[in-house]
């Protein structure tokens, strides 16, 4: 009756909860992180104060908390389930903070070189080159220095970091910063090289390196070729080169009135720098609209709060200029227009054109990679738009040694995003070197664990906070001036502890056992978001909309369990469960139980070899 | 029970009813009693009901007397005015309340214990009383608040959680509200809401004494099998005659039934009620036809479920006695308390 009579055609089977992603997806913060980092693992660790292993929870998976906890582009928050939760809640529904979490477990911190690797105390013969000495190359060299590699990172400039050091402003973090968690990876027994830039890959190739991993970022700044760019060119400077001279200290003013052109994050740095360097009257100009900007929303939001105009849907026609000094830029006006295939264009307003006077310009209009130093000879394909043919899985390019990562493989990302591709460069490396196929790809560590403590007793806290997202503190309106105070202050431990309760757990996980059930419907009682309902079974898109509540959210799945007394099956909607843990309070039998569900990516080391497994 | 508290955060598209309020407004406070007790799916259904009816939840008011069945009405309708009554003597109260002030929605909770045994005469002289209420029995025949003794709705030969048989005869409710001149009966099972709620919605319609028998499982002493009043037993002899949907009386009616398999009737107020038939013989305007077919299923061991009978052309209480219209609360002293020359005229008329 039970499995025959539910499985006609097009009705849903029982989800199997044994596939790692299916309840890693449940956990949509740790899904949308490029590094999987297990968020909620380190957020209930620092609601208990447990500031040192919620930060070794974030090292192992991102390698820079405390650079990440001010600067990440976060995709997590955008995907928090808090996010959609608050719905009716708050004029303004809020994710969990939490980017600026992982920097109170950071500030909090004691010493924690303890229960950091060791160097190798005996090396493996196997040499590795890391190219660039940014996020990605350092990841890389983290994972691969303590299994005995000798891994030699090469920067250009004298010191680690790459752009993290090179092209965010100090106000936003501060360079001891920078320095304790590069360092923590330098004192893995690792070679730096800095103020070397390598010339030559040939070169390289031939110094008899096993690998040669290319984390040389995306280093050159686009330029704007319209007339007046040669003439006016003593006051046009390009953003993230402009940066890089304010970040060592070579540029310390700029002219009174300055137009910054571009609306990503790079020109919200270049505009909120110019403030603090003499810049009065600074403006952001943008060719497209505000929302479609690609500065992250709290980025315009934190350039907006110092009280810089942004200026949308102008397009920069000529730089003007007299007697070789810049006077200012001309800008055509232009709206948004659909074609006819219902592409998004601009076109001219036909409003006359408007002239902004200016002593200075920052051009921060893109990036492109370059990679003048790689011959073209030595074995790498490039594709047309002179990127390098990557593999993305193993980040392998066209030569079997040479692997790239960061914004060097698939242009510019962010610092989440480089890490990510080290961990699989390293993974890729490791197994190379062990005679392995890249291909086969280690699967996660996985543990799915009962929470039960006692009849009502969870060993996590199921009782939801009902705070709205708290506001990170700003330093006093003076220190603004300055470019090397920091901005946001972090939250302080209090504060930290009840933006941490607004996490709902996510990854303690509502596991239902059909032959325990007796279809008393205790847990669709109670359910606070109405996620639970028994019914018929049925395709997904029927069954979708038979629910208690709809389930509009198709990116979440609908969790059904057959094998019913009934012939009914179990939906549950995945999509606004607050991970409360009731329907297993009330559930009689133990049909319903909280099981903490921890995923934790496999690093490069003997975890992730094919032939180490099976031998174990 | 649970430690803490329902979060406040519901489904982003959960719907509000005409007045304004949530299904989510009607709740009560947290529910104290066993994982799994038929009583809370009953108190869910309440809610469910006296949302979609848009029932103003202070012109409710629940009454109950003493024992599990009797604690849930703290657990639904958190705004409405309770009183929580001695053992099996809610019917009293709830008539004293409704005789002086009529306009408020009356519903009466109360359980096997408290209506079959100790309340059994208060139970029997409110329903030929014909106060308008609605009375649910949540009836899980066993004493759960003192640890699974049979109580008086318990089937002959059914098995305590130890093994042993009843060798009583059951009080059935059913059949005695019957008998005793109710003018709306129902049973239901706490675990078919689909059923019970518009059950629910009809007897909160009904102008008269409105009575509903909620096979209710206490999953702590009387799930078992052998138990007759279990979710399995329940649900395997379930014998439901039909199944109601409830028109309240301003909805236009835009369901449309094929002739034959739809009985409708109209009750007082203007409602509604459509029974799809399940059993086509059956006719649940006919008293004496429905107790003869209770008894007659019963005998199988079956549980008859449904509306079971429903007298349109009701008067309650207030017309038996012709009582003034106003409720006590809104006469002035004047009319309360008319004075000497009254009170003479009112004795001479006597003597």
């Amino acid at each position: 009756m039970l499995d025959s009579a539910n499985l006609k055609e097009g009705a849903l089977r029982s989800t199997d909860i044994r596939i790692p992603d299916y309840f890693h997806k449940v956990v949509d913060c740790q899904w949308a992180c490029p590094a999987h980092t297990p968020v909620p693992e380190y957020i209930r660790l620092i609601a208990a104060g447990r500031y040192d292993d919620a930060y070794m929870v974030n090292w192992t998976s991102n390698v820079f908390p405390g650079i990440l906890g001010r600067t990440c582009d976060r995709p997590c928050e955008p995907a928090c389930r808090r996010g959609r939760v608050e719905d009716h809640q708050a004029e303004k529904p809020e994710p969990v903070a939490i980017c600026r979490l992982k920097r109170v477990a950071a500030d909090n911190k004691s010493d924690i070189r303890a229960h950091l690797p060791k160097p190798a105390a005996r090396k493996n013969g196997l040499k590795i080159a890391c190219v660039g000495g940014g996020p990605a190359s350092l990841t890389v060299a983290r994972d691969l220095a303590p299994l005995g590699y000798h891994v030699k990172v090469f920067d250009q400039d004298p010191l680690a970091g790459g752009m993290i050091r090179t092209q965010i402003p100090r106000f936003r973090l501060p360079v001891e910063v920078i320095d304790e968690e590069c360092g923590y990876v330098l004192d893995l027994g690792i070679e730096f090289r800095g103020g070397k830039r390598i010339d030559s890959m040939k070169a390289l190739l031939s110094e008899g390196y096993d690998a040669v991993f290319v984390g040389s970022g995306a280093p050159r700044g686009r330029d704007l070729d319209i007339p007046g760019r040669k003439e006016a060119a003593k006051n046009i400077h390009i953003g993230i080169d402009w940066l890089s001279s304010v970040s060592f200290g070579h540029i310390e003013k700029i002219g009174k009135r300055v137009v910054v052109l571009g609306g990503g994050n790079t020109a919200m740095d270049c505009c909120r720098s110019s403030k603090r360097l003499g810049g009065e009257d600074v403006k952001v100009i943008v060719r497209s609209g505000y929302d479609e900007m690609k500065a992250s929303p709290w980025e315009k939001e934190d350039a907006t709060h110092e009280g810089i105009p942004i200026l949308n849907y102008m397009v920069p026609m000529e730089f003007t200029h007299r007697n070789g000094s810049l006077t200012g830029v001309l800008f055509e006006k232009v709206k948004v227009e659909f074609d006819v295939q219902g592409r998004r264009k601009l076109v001219p307003t036909g409003e006359p054109n408007q002239h902004y006077e200016c002593d200075d310009v920052l051009v921060a209009v893109g990036q492109e990679n370059a990679f003048p130093w790689i011959e073209r000879e030595a074995g790498i394909e490039f594709d047309d738009s002179g990127m390098p043919v990557v593999d993305k899985a193993t980040f392998q390019s066209t030569h079997p040694k040479v692997f790239f990562g960061g914004d060097a493989a698939f242009g510019p990302k962010n610092i989440i995003w480089a890490v990510a591709h080290g961990h699989d460069a390293a993974v890729s490396i490791d197994k190379l070197l062990h005679g392995e196929d890249l291909r086969e790809r280690p699967a996660p560590g996985v543990t799915l664990i009962s929470q039960k403590m006692g009849i009502h007793e969870w060993s996590y806290d199921n009782d939801v906070s009902l705070d709205e997202r708290y506001v990170v503190p700003w330093a006093e309106p003076g220190k603004l001036k300055s470019i090397k105070i920091e901005v946001e202050l972090g939250f302080d431990p209090l504060t930290g502890f009840k933006e941490a309760r607004r996490c709902l757990n996510c990854d303690v996980q509502t596991a239902f056992t059909a032959s325990q059930c007796i279809e008393c419907d205790a847990c669709v009682d109670i359910c606070p978001m109405d996620c639970i309902t028994f019914t018929r079974n049925g395709d997904e898109a029927d069954l979708r909309q038979r629910l208690n509540a709809p389930a509009k959210n198709l990116a979440q799945d609908l969790y059904v369990q057959d094998g019913l007394k009934t012939g009914r099956v179990m939906v549950k909607d995945e999509d606004v469960c607050l991970h409360c843990g009731l329907c297993a309070e009330r559930c009689p039998t133990g049909a319903w139980d909280m099981q903490k569900f921890l995923f934790q990516m496999t690093d490069a080391g003997p975890g992730c070899r094919t032939r180490q497994r099976k031998a174990a | 029970m649970t430690y803490i508290t329902k979060p406040r955060l519901h489904h982003p598209t959960l719907p509000i009813n005409k007045i304004g309020f949530t299904r989510r407004d009607y709740e009560g406070k947290i529910s104290t009693l066993c994982a799994g007790c038929g009583h809370d799916s009953i108190s869910a259904a309440l809610i469910q009901a006296c949302w979609e009816l848009d029932i103003e939840p202070h012109r409710v008011a629940k009454l109950s007397g003493i024992g599990c069945s009797s604690k849930t009405p703290d657990y639904f309708l958190g705004s409405s005015h309770g009183f929580n009554t001695v053992h099996g003597r809610m019917p009293s109260v709830l008539t004293g309340a409704n005789l002086a002030n009529r306009d408020l929605i009356y519903l009466g909770i109360s359980g096997d214990g408290d209506s079959a045994s100790i309340g059994l005469g208060q139970f029997a002289h409110v329903m030929r009383r014909g106060v308008n209420m609605t009375y649910i029995l949540e009836n899980n025949g066993v004493y759960g608040l003192t640890k699974g003794q049979f109580s008086a709705t318990a089937d002959a030969g059914s098995k305590s959680k130890r093994g042993i048989a009843n060798t009583e005869a059951p009080v059935d409710t059913v059949s005695l509200a019957l008998l005793l001149g109710a003018t709306f009966v129902a049973r239901s099972f706490s675990g078919d809401k689909k059923q019970l709620v518009p059950l629910i919605k009809a007897a909160l319609a009904h102008q008269g004494a409105a009575f509903i028998d909620v096979v209710s499982p206490c999953v702590a002493f009387n799930n078992h099998s052998g138990s007759t009043k279990s979710y399995d037993y329940v649900r395997e002899h379930n014998d439901a005659v039909n199944r109601l949907d409830f028109i309240a009386s301003r909805e236009p009616i835009t369901v449309d039934y094929e002739a034959g398999e739809v009985a409708s009737v109209q009750q007082h107020d203007g409602s509604v009620l459509r029974l799809r038939k399940i059993d086509p013989g059956y006719d649940a305007t006919d008293r004496i036809a429905a107790m003869h077919y209770i008894q007659q299923h019963q005998a199988k061991g079956e549980v008859v479920t449904g509306l079971l009978f429903v007298d349109p052309e009701t008067e309650d209480l207030h017309a038996h006695l012709n009582t003034a219209q106003t409720p006590f609360n809104r006469l002035g002293p004047k009319e309360l308390c008319p004075g000497r020359a009254a009170l003479d005229k009112l004795n001479a008329s006597l003597r």
